[in-house]
């Protein structure tokens, strides 16, 4: 899972690195809250899921590690 | 019901270039957010040329006589004038009769919705028999071409929906909450009483995410706004439908507030309603006129279908204020429902 998400980050900010770890997407400002809705509708079609509205705030994008979290709590596999 | 919406159409692809996104995030964006094309007034026309556009168009139809008008109440963020009330104005240049009830709402996204809840009371009244709402806001003016948060959803528009007392049995259940601590979220933060117009708050500023926009501008904090209707308006609903006795599948149609593809799609999944029963069409194809949104999409959706038949709709709105309102009630049998150019 956390490679599917780390190719869609990639395809989504390819000037960025989003395999390195320690980094927080949001705060770093790698992630904007655009980004933000075209990630939800990518990992929404990869994993075949709906994210919850409620499940989308900014602490929840800030690793890969907190989205695979955020994909498997709304039922992604 | 009646909507006015604006000859000019203005498109997203025209426009890209004024955003701080790259080509190919503005192309996914417009598909993921309903950006194509929006209805913008031409310079000069405001609120209230629509709404009198929409009445002339009734009564010149057969459709609304003068005579019959007992209030008329006008939901709107863009009136004529700071004083008098715009409907006062309206009420003027129809040549309607002396006893009306004129009265301006400042309400945007519920607009339709507590203009609603207004009009059935104003029905309460022995004298009143007729109650013309009209939900206009011409907000382009107001919006920074530059601000990629709201330019590109704005839309303004006009609809007139004229509600009479019945001897038929027909419920309207409804509900409005408001929480004023959020008021900043939505807001042009001067050209008012708190901060008037001056040099200063026309110059253009820019932000972090490269919006330019000035204080005279309409300014939008996007992740509030998408978190307080993914936490209202749901519950907001189920409350609706167990106040009424309603199972949500029993519903026809959903028409709420349309602020843009993605966050409409999200409450549908919450609330557990089809898509092909809450439409997210009207920022694709009109753009987001604030309170007339919900009224867009009954007459481009439904139209003739309310003309023929009838239908159990929930409306709903959410924004501006903050506030979030929802009713539900049975259309149908209309006079007219359609969607006109201006």
């Amino acid at each position: 899972m956390k490679e599917k998400i780390i190719r869609i980050l990639a395809e989504l900010r390819p000037e960025f690195d989003f395999a390195k770890e320690d980094v927080n997407f949001i705060e770093e400002g790698m992630l904007d809250s655009f980004d933000v809705v075209s990630l939800v509708d990518s990992l929404d079609r990869e994993f075949g899921i709906s994210i919850n509205g409620i499940d989308i705030v900014p602490e929840n994008f800030a690793t890969v590690e907190s989205i695979a979290k955020l994909v498997t709590r709304n039922g992604g596999k | 019901m009646l909507t006015v919406v604006p000859r000019k159409i203005v498109s997203f692809e025209d426009e890209m270039a004024n955003f701080s996104f790259s080509p190919a995030k503005s192309k996914k964006l417009a598909l993921i957010m309903g950006y194509k094309k929006h209805r913008i007034a031409a310079e000069g026309q405001t609120a209230s040329d629509f709404c009198l556009f929409g009445l002339n168009y009734l009564i010149d139809n057969g459709l609304l006589k003068k005579e019959d008008v007992d209030a008329l109440v006008m939901v709107t963020q863009s009136p004529d004038y700071q004083m008098p009330p715009t409907s006062n104005v309206l009420h003027g240049k129809l040549g309607l009769k002396h006893d009306v009830i004129c009265m301006d709402i400042n309400q945007g996204c519920a607009g339709f919705e507590v203009g609603l809840i207004q009009s059935c009371m104003l029905l309460e009244q022995p004298a009143v028999k007729k109650v013309v709402l009209l939900n206009a806001d011409v907000l382009s003016p107001k919006v920074s071409r530059n601000d990629r948060n709201s330019w590109p959803l704005i839309g303004d528009a006009a609809a007139i929906t004229i509600i009479e007392k019945s001897e038929e049995e027909n419920p309207v259940y409804a509900n409005v909450k408001v929480d004023g601590t959020g008021a900043d979220v939505l807001i042009i933060p001067a050209g008012g009483a708190r901060r008037p117009h001056s040099e200063e708050t026309a110059e253009i500023v820019e932000d972090e995410a490269g919006n330019k926009r000035s204080l005279d501008n309409l300014v939008m904090k996007g992740d509030e706004v998408f978190n307080f209707v993914q936490r209202e308006v749901p519950p907001m609903i189920k409350h609706l439908m167990e106040v009424s006795g309603t199972d949500k599948d029993a519903v026809d149609w959903y028409m709420f507030h349309q602020p843009n593809k993605f966050m409409l799609n999200k409450v549908a999944d919450a609330i557990g309603v089809p898509y092909e029963k809450m439409p997210a069409n009207i920022v694709e194809n009109f753009g987001n006129a604030s309170g007339v949104t919900v009224p867009t999409a009954i007459c481009f959706n439904l139209g003739a279908k309310l003309e023929t038949g009838s239908c159990k709709i929930c409306v709903a709105g959410f924004g501006v204020g903050l506030t979030w309102s929802s009713a539900l009630l049975n259309i149908g049998g209309l006079d007219f429902c359609r969607l006109i150019e201006f």
